[in-house]
């Protein structure tokens, strides 16, 4: 096993944020008991909704597949605990779109009674790749950094590209977050075991496991477990505490020093990332048959009274967390899910905890901090940007509505990690502004590919008459000539049989 | 329970730009003071009427504009202009031409554009060459600097006043009694006259490397400059950017001709290069915005003051060598502009 190393790979501007990370790590993690109803949203994942296969009234076990992968994308929905199920509405959730979103409603029977394990599962490393995949599609296991992209897919497509690391990503970068830092340090073995699997059942021979140096704890248990695995395909680095350096494609460019293209992904230049959060869920499926029905989320800000890691089953309410950690305090006034520069801001705690659910942070409202003012071009906002784009420019192009320019200057490419906003001394909220500019270039998009769509029709249909109208003048045409070359006698044949016709009228 | 909903990011630094023009004009204060040394009380009364009129002409504008005053007013950059203005002007100025100046710069080269972010030219520089061209002869009564040893005559706060508001001497003295011409004015001439460099600078007005008093007054500017560095008020490529664009070119001319040209140290420490280098060229509204952009602005105005002074008809050419550059701020923009992560290196498209 070789020493944490300093990546030296580059990423441009970033922010070195207040971390507030000690408040939440200074106790280990607290377990929630099992809560009197689970509401488990039937899309916890990128892609299209899961499909319920239990109905209302029907009792389900702990670890019982409850929906089913509904399209070409997506993960199962396993049952939390054991229960009856009791309803399958809209309930209030998490997500950038919408309040609501159908949920399956499970009254617990406290008794948390597992469903039969099906027959114990052979050792992975006997197993050829392509069942490992096919076992992990099963467990319903999504990206846990937040993305929840669904694993065994991005699994396979990455094999399609043949890529040359793995990296776990355990760098958690944004502030307050602490969740994957306790993972490492509780579960290092399950991480680490995870990314074995994973090295594995894509054929590969190194796994970079990066962390952050603001984590030495993690990063001592990692090699300590390290250590004892000695497996040299597993290497330890340690990435510098900069705010966005836990993005994808950020985390890519620092450890292996590859720009990933506008609008590609990591594989396509060789590299695979998964969460150290999804490589536990898989050690935890493959090894011990446990399906994805629980996660470690931070509670923390100053609206929570006992800041703490939990881990809760997904689709406790964020109610019942607070609840059994010891309430809101006085500042109780924004609860945002995930962290503060990316997290979304919801308005009840009714909302159950989801895969995606890796923070809960109750804070007191930012203090005003002035009106927005215009632009004084001083371009902190690029010097940040690890894009680096030019965010004062990209700005006065969504004021103008000039999609060639916003495309032009990379406006697809911003990663909305924030970092523009929060250096802009003229208060102008850029990341909120260029999240309705990328909506509007879709938008644009997809009028555009209206206009098109409606062209071709209108075309169409002027072809199909000018073709109609030709017809019907080459059938008169031919009827003019055949009635011309029938003679005399034809003619007044006609004549007589139109007489009759109108006399008959 | 219910809760606020707000947008992301949720947690803001406290940053304004009303905060950075006050540390601005705090990293002035040093300079101001050595200024006023030198040069008598004159710089207090232009500051004062410059402001005044700045800040005037700024509520005004907000009015026309159908906005709130107080909204243009708490940027405090009405008042940096006001102060970057005095610092161009002779220390005895006549109230009316200050007044010039300081409108010209708020209501036509700031609020005809559209407001502080939309203005193409800094307006302080605009207001400064204007009046240099309308009042020539007021621009040019630079008194000579408190130094022993020369014939340093001190007006009184009181003269000083009654200049300023009426544009009258006292009755003892003469334009030609008081007026020195400035260093670099000495040394244009000088030069141009075939004396050489040394001959020049053995005139009682210079100092170690520049014009005396204004040597010193360069040092605090370059003091206050660094401590917006260092706070990060300013970035490190306009200022390197001018002083390298203008010291290059006179180092090279005089290591060529050192008899014909003025020494690097002379440019560096006569008129108002350290003023422009720190405080004029950083205006981060009319300057590029990419780093790399900066620097090559920052060469430009520092190699045009360099043309200016040595083949000009101006003595200093820091105002014109800024709007000259101000107006090259869209194309240096155009072609710097940096690389986007994931983008192909040559062109604009992924």
């Amino acid at each position: 096993m070789s020493a944490p190393t300093y990546d030296l790979g580059k990423l441009h501007g970033g922010l070195r944020l207040q971390a507030h990370k000690a408040e939440s790590t200074a106790e280990p993690i607290l377990q929630i008991p099992i809560p009197d109803q689970l509401i488990l949203p039937i899309t916890q994942h990128a892609g299209d909704p899961a499909q319920p296969i239990v109905g209302i009234g029907e009792h389900v076990l702990k670890g019982q597949l409850i929906a089913e992968v509904g399209g070409s994308l997506g993960a199962p929905v396993h049952a939390s605990s054991s229960g009856t199920v009791v309803a399958i509405e809209p309930w209030p959730v998490s997500r950038r779109h919408g309040e609501n979103a159908p949920c399956i409603v499970i009254e617990c029977d406290g008794e948390d009674r597992p469903i039969n394990a099906a027959d114990a599962m052979p050792d992975w490393s006997t197993l050829l790749p392509g069942i490992l995949l096919k076992k992990i599609l099963k467990g319903g296991i999504v990206g846990l950094g937040g993305a929840v992209f669904p694993t065994a897919q991005k699994l396979m497509e990455a094999i399609t590209c043949d890529p040359d690391y793995l990296i776990l990503n355990g760098v958690e970068c944004e502030p307050y977050i602490s969740c994957d830092d306790m993972l490492m340090r509780e579960y290092a073995h399950e991480v680490l075991g995870g990314a074995r699997i994973l090295l594995h059942a894509l054929e590969l021979d190194t796994c970079y496991i990066a962390v952050e140096s603001d984590k030495p704890a993690a990063l001592e248990r990692l090699g300590e477990v390290l250590a004892a695995l000695d497996d040299d395909r597993l290497v330890l680095k340690q990435v510098p505490t900069i705010y966005p350096s836990g993005g994808e494609d950020q985390l890519v460019q620092l450890v292996a020093g590859r720009e990933v293209p506008s609008g590609g992904l990591p594989t396509d230049v060789g590299c695979l990332v998964q969460n150290v959060g999804t490589a536990a869920a898989i050690y935890h499926w493959v090894v011990r048959n446990e399906p994805l029905i629980s996660r470690i989320t931070t509670v923390t800000g100053d609206g929570v009274s006992r800041p703490v890691n939990v881990e809760a089953r997904l689709g406790t309410t964020i109610a019942d967390i607070i609840k059994y950690v010891g309430g809101y305090t006085e500042h109780a006034q924004q609860l945002i899910i995930g962290g503060p520069m990316t997290g979304k801001s919801v308005t009840s705690d009714r909302v159950p905890v989801v895969k995606a659910t890796n923070c809960i942070l109750v804070m007191s409202e930012a203090p005003t901090i002035g009106d927005e003012m215009p632009c004084i071009r001083c371009g902190d906002c690029a010097a940040v940007c690890p894009v680096q784009l030019l965010p004062q420019q990209l700005f006065w192009y969504a004021c103008a509505d000039d999609e060639a320019k916003m495309r032009s200057h990379g406006l697809i490419d911003c990663i909305e990690c924030g970092c523009c906003d929060l250096v802009c001394p003229s208060h102008i909220p850029l990341t909120a502004d260029f999240r309705t500019a990328k909506a509007r270039i879709r938008e644009l998009a997809d009028e555009k590919a209206r206009a098109e769509r409606a062209r071709r029709r209108f075309e169409a249909r002027n072809m199909r008459i000018e073709k109609e109208q030709q017809e019907r003048d080459d059938e008169l045409a031919s009827q003019k000539a055949s009635a011309r070359n029938a003679g005399a006698d034809a003619i007044a044949e006609i004549m007589k049989r139109k007489q009759q016709q109108d006399e008959d009228q | 329970m219910e809760f606020a909903r707000r947008e992301a990011p949720y947690i803001r630094p406290k940053i304004d730009v009303g905060s950075m023009m006050l540390q601005v004009l705090a990293a002035l204060i040093p300079a101001a003071l050595a200024h006023v040394w030198y040069f008598g009380p004159g710089f207090l009364f232009n500051l004062i009427i410059a402001t005044a009129f700045c800040v005037g002409a700024e509520t005004l504008m907000m009015r026309a504009r159908g906005r709130d005053p107080m909204v243009a007013l708490s940027d405090y950059s009405a008042i940096v202009t006001a102060a970057l203005l005095a610092f161009a002007l002779p220390s005895l100025t006549p109230w009316w031409v200050t007044a010039t100046g300081a409108l010209f710069a708020i209501v036509v080269a700031k609020h005809l554009y559209g407001g502080i972010g939309f203005n193409v030219f800094n307006p302080a520089m605009v207001g400064y060459v204007v009046i240099l061209v309308a009042y020539p002869m007021e621009m040019n009564l630079w008194v000579a600097p408190r130094m022993g040893d020369i014939d340093y005559i001190s007006l009184s706060v009181l003269q000083t006043i009654k200049y300023t508001l009426t544009g009258a001497l006292p009755d003892a003295l003469t334009f030609d009694a008081i007026s020195r011409a400035t260093p670099l004015d000495a040394m244009q001439s000088g030069l141009r006259n075939m004396r050489t460099y040394a001959e020049v600078r053995t005139n009682p007005m210079m100092g170690d490397f520049g014009g005396r008093g204004w040597e010193w007054i360069g040092n605090f500017f370059a003091f206050g400059g660094a401590w917006l560095l260092v706070k990060k008020i300013i970035r490190w490529q306009i200022p390197t950017g001018v002083l390298l664009g203008l010291l290059i070119p006179a180092g090279l001319f005089y290591i060529i001709s050192p008899g014909a040209n003025a020494s690097p140290g002379f440019h560096l420490f006569s008129g108002a290069t350290i003023l422009c280098a720190f405080f004029i060229a950083t205006d981060p509204v009319s300057a590029a915005t990419s780093p790399k952009g900066r620097f090559i602005y920052g060469c430009g105005i520092g190699f045009l003051i360099f043309a200016i002074r040595k083949w000009g008809s101006f003595a200093d050419g820091v105002a014109f060598a800024v709007l000259m550059m101000n107006m090259a701020t869209p194309a240096i923009d155009y072609v710097t502009r940096p690389h986007i992560v994931g983008h192909s290196r040559r062109g604009d498209k992924p």
